[in-house]
């Protein structure tokens, strides 16, 4: 389950767009696979919690990692075959899965 | 020597060629786990115990008090276990939990696609067809779809957001107070919220019935 190292950084303020890593991680992820590689918004950040990707190897999940609440447009996910252009999707996602878009 | 409590409850199960496969299946992991001392037949009782003890009658008292006051609706909004607590509700079970606020432009649909992550802290066991693969991915793609199926039809105009619980926060909606309930008291408001409005699939209106509009299970 190769992961690049975290680096410690500043938290995402609400409103920032940000894109899921489109590579796909194997193991035990909690980041669906209809978001990768989209972008969206941050809505909030929830706190840090003990990752939940290393939890489930029996590893201690340390350091915490911060969990950001996420909207994508469902336009952004689904294109054409949405109901209803203004309709979203919230999804929380750790840090270590979003990278800043401008 | 008494026989233990799975013993006589196990008489009265089903005999094996009678159970379908996957109830097999946990029977037999179940019965390992006990012979081999993992667990005790008391640690499995005290957990169905604990879920049994929960219920769609929790998250229906929380909405009543909310819709009839408001500083405890912030509370609700802003700290939820503790105004879980505040209620003799116990929530130290979760993680955390977001309360998530119905309007007349937002509604919120409550899915976890990856799995069947849900409120069982508050809410108890969370109904089959919110486990099934057909709800987990269409929630998602085709959330009015899905609404419409339950009855709720919403406008254009409104914003639906579908929340996917994919990490340890799990969420509870907030349904709007139905027209015409002015005159009702907290108890009978807390009767005419549903397990489903607080999930979000379905509305409620003042002639809801939370003890027998949806299946059990």
């Amino acid at each position: 389950m190769g992961k690049r190292s975290d680096v410690t950084r500043s938290a995402f303020a609400p409103g920032r767009w940000v894109r899921v890593r489109g590579d796909g991680a194997s193991g035990h992820v909690r980041t669906p696979s209809y978001v990768r590689g989209k972008n969206g918004r941050i809505v909030k950040c929830h706190g840090s919690f003990r990752n939940p990707e290393e939890r489930a190897y029996f590893r201690d999940g340390l350091p915490r990692k911060r969990l950001y609440l996420v909207a994508f447009e469902t336009k952004e996910l689904w294109g054409k075959i949405v109901e209803v252009k203004n309709d979203c999707v919230f999804v929380d996602i750790y840090e270590h899965w979003l990278e800043e878009v401008e | 020597m008494a026989q233990t409590r799975t013993q006589v409850v196990d008489a009265h199960m089903p005999t094996d060629h009678e159970l379908p496969y996957y109830a097999r299946r946990i029977y037999a992991i179940r019965d390992l786990l006990l012979d081999k001392g993992v667990l005790e037949a008391e640690d499995i009782k005290r957990e169905i115990d604990y879920i049994e003890r929960r219920s769609p009658a929790n998250g229906a008292r929380l909405v009543a008090r909310a819709w009839t006051d408001e500083e405890f609706k912030q509370r609700l909004l802003h700290d939820p276990k503790t105004a879980c607590a505040e209620m003799g509700i116990d929530a130290s079970g979760m993680n955390e939990f977001v309360v998530l606020e119905n309007t007349q432009r937002v509604r919120h649909v409550v899915v976890c696609t990856l799995c069947s992550c849900y409120p069982r802290a508050i809410l108890g066991r969370p109904p089959d067809w919110y486990k099934s693969v057909n709800y987990r991915k269409r929630a998602v793609v085709e959330p009015r779809a899905v609404m419409r199926e339950f009855g709720q039809e919403v406008g254009d105009e409104i914003e639906v957001r579908v929340v996917d619980s994919t990490a340890d926060i799990r969420y509870l909606v907030l349904p709007q107070r139905p027209q015409g309930t002015d005159r009702m008291t907290e108890q009978e408001l807390s009767r005419l919220v549903t397990r489903d409005s607080l999930i979000g699939v379905s509305d409620i209106d003042a002639s809801s019935d939370a003890s027998r509009s949806e299946e059990p299970f």
